[in-house]
């Protein structure tokens, strides 16, 4: 670990002023920062702690709740207002990492957790998005736990989040305050970025963004279901996971809204896949056409091949879950 | 004085059941139960004395001459005291009763992630970034680093055949043919390998984690250049060893040698990834079993070859075909075992090295001759238990894999499981059932104690150590028990070179060991009341502090006036198991639910039944076959040390991604342990427990998913991408 300044945010509107600078991070739970420092993976020479901030409420906002970036996972898996409405959520965040780290991790910094590529974890090996332009030790090497959309090839690093799938798939937005003092507001679509030529810049986020909060409309579908599949019962990283919010009407799919962990770039959600679904009759050919549509791009290695097979089959059980 | 036994022959009188304390086979807590859970149990990185620098390995990228490009540059970083690169350090940890230094040196890295040098500061942060910003080269081409990329050794002495295995595995009427494999493991033990090392004058004091300090004390002593008899070890309490602690590691040496050039105590904590890239993993195997059998399943022909690795000059590797020599009948036999030498992290003893892997692929084979045959595979087994040693004429010393698979398979309900697989589906799970015998041989090694009586009670001295196996409470017994002192009556002083020197804790051998010299001991203080009282030892009872003898009591503490008694025992291997086979044996049942959706496994339930000789404490022997059970989880469905293609190193070497079973995929588990008495192992008749809870356990857990979902998998893990392309296979 190099040695870092520590600045103690008091106030919202001045941490985004306090957080400029290239090197400069915020810093809230720690569960994912601390150990990329402590390996040198990431050496940032200040960190902003926002955890004293008052961001750590969950309040209901334009007909949905606004969640503070600051609220835990352990928090917002429990809030019952989440539960009740937002289930997907709920089962999202309890299947991912361990009850010691949901209790640490917040809301904002799950959305910003780096990737587990262990190429990326390793400073004797070349990584684009750890020193772009470096190189990807990763292809050519061990890579099941690698993405199969929205790869380049410069970068197959995976978003490993759980809770940030969930979100997707409810149109969550982030919230965003800028240097200057200004907030906006980005769907996850926007707020992510893909890989291309330059892996290392993963979000829209500029010096002194500081994300503090996720607004959730009032949710779409009231079939929810989040399965997850991994290598073990807990503590582990999804090989594929699946939500899905869902509205039925007259035994047809009202509206569909799917998004995928463990095949992604960033967290996934295909608009193609959600359209196909949208207004038809729920059927086992449907459910493989979707995931046709779904995985009609994939990029797979001899690691990552039986994601494709292992997709569909859930994607299928999650849809025949949702819709029965 | 001394009492001394060497064990030639049986002794077929219980002498363990004339006594009166009551304590043996009891379920006594651990005496420093409390002071773990409570943070007071001191471990090999804490109590650092005043004035402490920290040191941090640092690790080689590549392979090849190493080239420290900026070593002066970093050793002018803050607080930096010194960067040590020394002929001196260890390539890899030393194998298990090795005695001497293993492979030696910095200046050239035969893996990726070998320890070259190390940085030495005055806090841990600094040496840490100090290690980090090394640069280090290393000019070399890549060796090979895959089993299959190299001709392997073809040692002589572990190739054996008699009878004509392909003759007979044409005659047979069923048989299995295949190829089995199984991934490199890791110990992943709790505590982290570290060292505390500070030198007065000339002599050397380590506290560190390690599992046999005796010959720790030598590996250290030949690894530094010093007489034996200036190196002390203190280890106390070992946070978890499995194997990965039993020969002196690279942070010890390091430790101590850093200490010596800067003349201050110095501390070295290998970090969770060096020690999965540091410390000795299990090797993968790749095994060919061949079963010839007749008509009625039993065996005529058995073939089990095996390859694994080691990196170039090691002496171990994994003894996969230990327990085949011995198994099941079968008069045609053929072993072999060939290590390929190449350069992954060194491979050396992980619990139950051997059989953990070799009697699960077996295992799985019996169960697949089971279904050829049409066969209950808990039948197929009983068939084919040999009187003795196949070909050998010679015997066991006990044997009770009969009763335990009977036991078992009552306890666990076998009778009511279907005998085709596919039978019971709950919603998306395949539900099913297997099993697997389990074995493992049993070895005595020498051992020295002392045992000290006094007006307070007794103290218990030997460098034993107890790495989180129950030899405090053990020991603490069988002193009590011979002495007639409750537990809490005997201290039991560990892990200090300082005492007569224990067998240590490896291969199962802690209890019989060192337990006899114990119990040796305590009867030489024995012999030494029953003077006092005027008496033959045999017609003396001791208990709750008093001495009997005819119609005469008296008060222990009384009857020595004040003094101490001691006593020093010595147990030393005869030649016994030149005349019968010594092992123990056991029975695993798993009862599994596989997900026909996406080919995930979950144990159900899990039940053995053991026989292990006499067990001295039911709860620290359970707690060992819980661990060996949970152990088998691991191997069967989660644990995979990954090595990457192109240089050997290895991937997943954290918590993480190295995935051990964790409390959710650990159904209850059930031990139970059957009556056995084993005459060939000494005065207590005890054998070995710490290993056999996990050999075979993964093979009963496989056998389960094929009952339960048709898919047989005959590589290991199975996570759910091999499981599922089994259902996709199905249909």
């Amino acid at each position: 670990m190099r040695e870092f300044d520590y600045v103690r945010a008091t106030d919202t509107a001045r941490a985004s002023v306090e957080g400029q600078g290239a090197e400069t991070r915020f810093i809230a739970g720690g569960t994912n920062l601390l150990d990329l420092m402590k390996l040198e993976v990431m050496a940032p020479s200040k960190l902003v702690d926002i955890s004293r901030l008052p961001l750590d409420r969950i309040e209901e906002a334009d007909g949905g709740l606004r969640i503070g970036a600051t609220v835990t996972n352990s928090d917002l898996a429990a809030d019952p207002r989440i539960r009740a409405s937002y289930p997907v959520l709920s089962r999202a965040l309890l299947a991912g990492a361990s009850g010691q780290l949901r209790n640490k991790a917040t809301t904002g910094g799950n959305l910003l957790q780096r990737t587990r590529c262990p190429y990326f974890y390793d400073t004797d090996t070349p990584c684009n998005k750890r020193s772009p332009g470096e190189g990807c030790a990763a292809m050519g090497g061990e890579t099941r736990n690698h993405a199969v959309l929205g790869t380049s090839e410069t970068c197959i690093a995976l978003h490993p989040s759980d809770m940030a799938v969930a979100m997707r798939a409810l149109d969550a937005k982030v919230e965003v305050q800028g240097a200057g003092g200004e907030t906006n507001s980005f769907a996850m679509e926007e707020f992510y970025l893909l890989p291309s030529d330059t892996p290392h810049i993963e979000t829209i986020l500029e010096s002194g963004d500081l994300i503090t909060g996720v607004h959730l409309p009032a949710p779409r579908g009231d079939r929810q279901v989040y399965r997850k599949v991994r290598d073990r019962a807990s503590y582990a990283f999804a090989l594929v996971s699946t939500a899905a919010v869902v509205k039925m009407e007259d035994g047809r799919i009202a509206d569909a809204a799917v998004a995928f962990g463990g095949l992604g770039t960033m967290p996934w959600r295909d608009p193609e896949v959600d359209a196909a679904l949208t207004g038809e009759a729920p059927s086992r050919a449907l459910f493989d056409k979707a995931a046709d549509l779904l995985l009609r791009e994939a990029e797979v290695t001899d690691g990552t091949a039986f994601k494709l097979p292992l997709a569909r089959r859930v994607l299928r059980a999650v849809l025949e879950e949702a819709t029965a | 004085m001394s009492y001394e036994l060497k064990v030639d022959d049986k002794e077929t009188t219980d002498r363990a059941a004339g006594l009166s304390q009551g304590l043996l086979g009891t379920a006594a807590d651990r005496p420093e139960g409390v002071l773990k859970v409570t943070g007071r149990a001191t471990y090999a990185a804490e109590d650092m004395p005043e004035g402490t620098a920290f040191g941090v390995l640092v690790r080689a990228p590549a392979m090849g001459r190493v080239e420290l490009g900026n070593a002066p540059a970093v050793e002018k970083l803050p607080g930096v005291l010194a960067v040590i690169h020394d002929k001196r350090m260890l390539r890899n940890p030393a194998q298990g009763m090795a005695g001497e230094a293993p492979v030696q040196g910095v200046a050239e890295a035969d893996y990726v992630g070998q320890p070259i040098a190390l940085v030495v500061a005055g806090s841990f942060e600094q040496a840490r970034h100090a290690a980090e910003v090394m640069e280090v080269r290393c000019l070399g081409e890549i060796r090979p680093v895959s089993p299959g990329a190299v001709e392997p050794e073809v040692p002589e002495k572990k190739q054996s055949s008699m009878g004509d295995l392909d003759a007979a595995m044409a005659a047979a009427v069923h048989k299995v043919d295949a190829t089995y494999s199984t991934s490199a493991m890791s110990s992943a033990a709790m505590e982290p390998h570290a060292a505390l090392a500070w030198w007065e004058g000339d002599k050397l004091t380590v506290r560190a984690s390690l599992q046999m300090l005796k010959y720790n004390r030598a590996e250290l002593a030949d690894s530094v250049g010093i007489p034996l008899e200036n190196v002390r070890i203190l280890s106390p309490y070992v946070g978890g060893g499995f194997g990965s602690k039993l020969g002196v590691s690279p942070e010890v040496v390091a430790a101590a040698i850093a200490a010596q050039q800067l003349g201050r105590p110095v501390r070295v904590v290998l970090n969770r990834r060096q020690v999965f890239e540091t410390i000795t993993r299990r090797s993968e195997t790749e095994q060919h079993i061949r079963l010839a059998a007749d008509g009625e399943g039993r065996l005529t022909g058995v073939g089990h070859d095996a390859l694994v690795s080691n990196l170039p000059e090691e002496p171990f590797s994994e003894p996969v075909t230990q327990a085949t020599p011995f198994n099941y009948e079968g008069a045609a036999r053929t072993i072999g075992h060939r290590v390929a030498r190449i350069h992954r992290p060194a491979a050396g003893s992980v619990r139950a090295p051997g059989e953990a892997v070799g009697v699960t692929a077996f295992e799985i084979a019996m169960d697949e001759l089971a279904v050829a045959a049409g066969i209950d595979p808990v039948e197929l087994r009983l068939r084919n238990i040999p009187a003795e040693v196949p070909g050998t004429g010679k015997p066991f010393s006990s044997h009770m894999l009969a009763e335990s698979l009977n036991d078992g398979a009552a306890r666990f309900g076998w009778a009511d499981r279907a005998a085709e697989p596919r039978a019971r589906r709950e919603g998306e799970w395949w539900i099913g059932s297997g099993v697997a015998s389990a074995f493992r041989v049993n070895m005595l090694s020498e051992a020295e104690a002392r045992v000290v009586l006094g007006p307070e009670g007794a103290i218990v001295e030997t460098d034993m150590t107890d790495i989180g196996t129950g030899t405090y409470a053990i020991l603490g017994q069988i002193a009590g028990e011979l002495l007639g002192l409750p537990q809490e009556k005997v201290e039991v002083r560990l892990g200090d070179t300082a005492f007569p020197p224990g067998s240590g804790s490896g291969g199962s051998i802690g209890a019989a060991s060192t337990g006899t010299a114990v119990w040796l001991a305590a009867q030489e203080v024995r012999a030494a009341l029953a003077k006092e009282m005027g008496c033959e030892p045999d017609d003396l009872t001791l208990k709750d502090g008093r001495a009997t003898c005819g119609n005469i009591s008296r008060d222990i503490a009384e009857l020595i006036s004040g003094e101490s008694l001691e006593g020093h025992g010595h147990v030393q291997p005869g030649d016994a198991s030149s005349k019968v086979k010594q092992a123990t044996f056991g029975a695993h049942f798993a009862e599994v639910a596989v997900n026909d959706v996406t080919g995930e496994v979950r144990v159900r339930r899990m039940l053995g039944s053991f026989a292990a000789g006499r067990i001295l404490n039911l709860k620290t022997a359970r707690s060992q076959c819980h661990g060996g059970m949970t152990w088998g989880i691991g191997m069967a469905l989660t644990e995979e040390l990954v090595h990457d293609r192109r240089d050997g190193h290895m991937v997943n070497r954290d918590l993480a991604e190295y995935h051990v079973a964790v409390n959710a995929d650990v159904p209850p588990l059930e031990v139970h342990f059957l009556e056995e008495r084993d005459p060939w192992t000494g005065p207590m008749q005890v054998k070995g427990i710490g290993e056999l809870g996990i050999c075979g356990a993964a093979a009963a857990i496989l056998n389960a998913i094929h009952h339960a979902s048709g898919v047989r998998l005959r590589d290991l893990p199975a996570t759910p991408d091999k499981v599922l392309a089994g259902l996709e296979e199905l249909g």
